[in-house]
């Protein structure tokens, strides 16, 4: 530590070198963060996902609806506890950028399948009691500034009501949060019975099932009895783990992980280039100062230490710039595409990792030229001075 | 001046030069009184700097050993010799060799780095040492705000600062005007008076070895001649 001050004037002897070097690490953790929170929304889903929840949708696609039949028959099977059913809504309020999730659902059914929702149990109620009643998630709350009580008109991209008017209007009876920061709660739910009802077309079918296992059941063996009742029905499912479904969904728009692993792959291999290159000179430019620490006794491992730190608090200073910044971005981008991108957040295990890779980035960069300043001989660099 | 500080014993020092082999001190042998100034001249090549480095524990002999106070230095490993230069010996350069980062009290806290000492002890010990080279009001100064003298002078500040009891000065002056290697000499010629440190001088220059107790001349890696200042 009491090297720290003399090691810190040291990174900043070449002010403008070290601030490019300090530029070129703090994009590449930019980059990192707001791409980990890209891939984090697209895996979010399967993160938060529970081990004992099931998906059935239609084999042949998620936008095919199951009838609202299965729903007994799915419940009859072994090894399920609970089922409750799901259908995309497809609405916007005011205008199509104003896009968020909307599902009509089974009150009791949706909150006992996802124990993780919170919501207070007069506001379950009161929106049970209200057939026009629905509840949103607290990020819903604040973007638009809803609360309880505020009758809301929805647009509905694919559900047209009876009377052929796509504008549907309901009333905000609660609001429902999470503390899981993986969660989100961008999205409403509603009454499936007004759904079902005021709906032009598509009665009697909904868009998906999910299904809790009873303990100790096996999800594999739960989902095969489900898929093999309607093996030769004209709705055949598929049924999955929600985490799987959650994956499934997310590939498809790719292989995020591999092309995000890709991008920063390229920008941490010319990252090392760089700072390996800056710590080279830097090193090269003071081998006869390198040299007088030795003859004044600093051992070969506190020249090591030295450059090495220096290397480190480089990387270190870049990469929580751009960490920072990239939060300050992810943020911003959460407020403005959350609707879009749900669960678009820095994880802390993605900065845990960040900061590891500033460090190992940092040790790799300065190796070599610590080395370098390790093994001198300070007879040879004194008579080079 | 009768307790010995330094022996060197039968030292040769041989450099290999691609497939040549170069000996640069052939068999010699020194004994350096402690408070002594002993000042040695010599032709370029003649390993005068070479003798300095063995002295300092910067370089190791060939053959021979090399006595610092009561420590064989030519047997310690670089760890030790380290350890060792860091409490036992001050360098002082042609070139002054200040860390141009630095503050001269930063430069000059650096061998302190060492040691166990904390922050306030080390600018305390710091000040002390510029004070007696006579820079006590630049101790704020970059090494590029002084003149060649005054960084010298940091330099011999640096040299002192952790105390030890030898000082070895290779060409101290030989970037310096007259006037100002004069007021080098006699900053050395005090030190090694009234602060009793044993000076090793490496010099070309006839009248800087005036300054010292007495003069040897090196030359063809043996210490030839010797003549009493």
């Amino acid at each position: 530590m009491k090297y720290f001050g003399f090691v810190w004037k040291n990174v900043w002897r070449k002010k403008i070198r070290t601030i490019l070097t300090i530029l070129s690490v703090f994009v590449a953790f930019l980059l990192f963060a707001m791409l980990s929170a890209v891939g984090a929304a697209f895996t979010s889903g399967a993160d938060v996902a529970d081990a004992d929840r099931l998906v059935v949708i239609d084999k042949i696609s998620l936008i095919n609806p199951l009838p609202v039949a299965y729903k007994n028959r799915i419940a009859a099977t072994p090894g399920v506890q609970a089922v409750v059913a799901n259908s995309w809504f497809g609405g916007f309020y005011q205008e199509p950028r104003n896009s968020f999730g909307q599902f009509p659902t089974d009150p009791y059914g949706y909150f006992s399948m996802y124990p993780e929702l919170e919501m207070p149990e007069e506001q379950l109620e009161a929106w049970v009691r209200d057939r026009q009643g629905a509840v949103i998630g607290r990020e819903i709350a604040e973007r638009f500034g809803f609360s309880i009580g505020d009758r809301i008109p929805l647009t509905s991209t694919i559900w047209p009501m009876m009377d052929g008017n796509r504008t549907w209007e309901f009333n905000i009876r609660g609001i429902f949060e999470t503390d899981d920061p993986r969660g989100s709660t961008l999205f409403m739910l509603f009454q499936e019975e007004y759904f079902e009802e005021a709906r032009q077309f598509g009665k009697g079918t909904v868009g998906w099932y999910v299904i809790r296992t009873e303990p100790g059941a096996n999800p594999v063996e739960v989902a095969n009895a489900i898929d093999a009742q309607f093996a030769n029905s004209p709705n055949q499912t598929e049924t999955s783990t929600e985490a799987a479904f959650a994956q499934s969904f997310a590939k498809q728009f790719g292989n995020i992980a591999l092309i995000v692993t890709m991008i920063l792959g390229a920008v941490f291999f010319t990252l090392l280039l760089v700072s390996g290159n800056t710590m080279s000179q830097s090193v090269r430019e003071r081998i006869s100062e390198l040299a007088v620490l030795k003859t004044l006794g600093f051992s070969d491992g506190s020249v090591l230490g030295i450059v090495l730190t220096e290397s480190i608090v480089i990387m270190l200073i870049g990469g929580l710039l751009g960490l920072g910044v990239g939060w300050l971005i992810v943020q911003g981008a959460a407020q403005q595409f959350g609707s879009m991108l749900p669960g678009m957040f820095l994880s802390g295990k993605a900065i845990l990792t960040a900061i590891g890779i500033m460090i190992g980035a940092g040790v790799v960069a300065g190796i070599f030229p610590a080395l370098k300043a390790m093994h001198l001989s300070i007879v040879d660099a004194l008579a080079r001075a | 001046m009768s307790e010995i500080l330094a022996t060197i014993t039968g030292v040769s020092k041989s450099y290999r030069k691609g497939k040549e082999v170069v000996e640069v001190l052939h068999d010699l042998d020194l004994e350096i009184p402690r408070g002594d100034f002993v000042a040695i001249m010599g032709p370029s090549g003649s390993g005068k700097t070479t003798l300095l480095n063995l002295l300092g524990g910067l370089d190791k002999p060939t053959q021979g050993t090399v006595v610092v106070g009561n420590d064989e230095i030519s047997g310690m490993s670089n760890n030790q010799l380290s350890r060792w230069r860091s409490t036992h010996v001050g360098f002082i350069f042609q070139f002054y060799n200040l860390l141009p980062v630095l503050t001269a009290q930063k430069n000059v806290e650096l061998p302190l780095l060492l040691t166990d000492f904390g922050g306030k002890e080390r600018a305390r010990r710091a000040q002390i040492a510029l004070d007696i080279v006579g820079l006590g009001d630049r101790a704020k100064h970059y090494p590029r705000e002084l003149s060649g003298g005054q960084e010298q002078r940091v330099a011999i500040a640096r040299a002192i600062v952790s105390d030890p009891s030898l000082l070895l000065c290779d060409e101290p002056t030989g970037d310096l005007d007259r006037e100002t290697a004069d007021e080098i000499l006699r900053l050395l010629q005090t030190l090694n008076r009234e602060h009793d440190k044993t000076i090793v001088m490496v010099t070309h220059d006839s009248q800087a070895a005036t300054y010292a107790n007495r003069t040897m001349i090196c030359d063809k890696g043996t210490l030839e001649h010797r003549e009493t200042a």
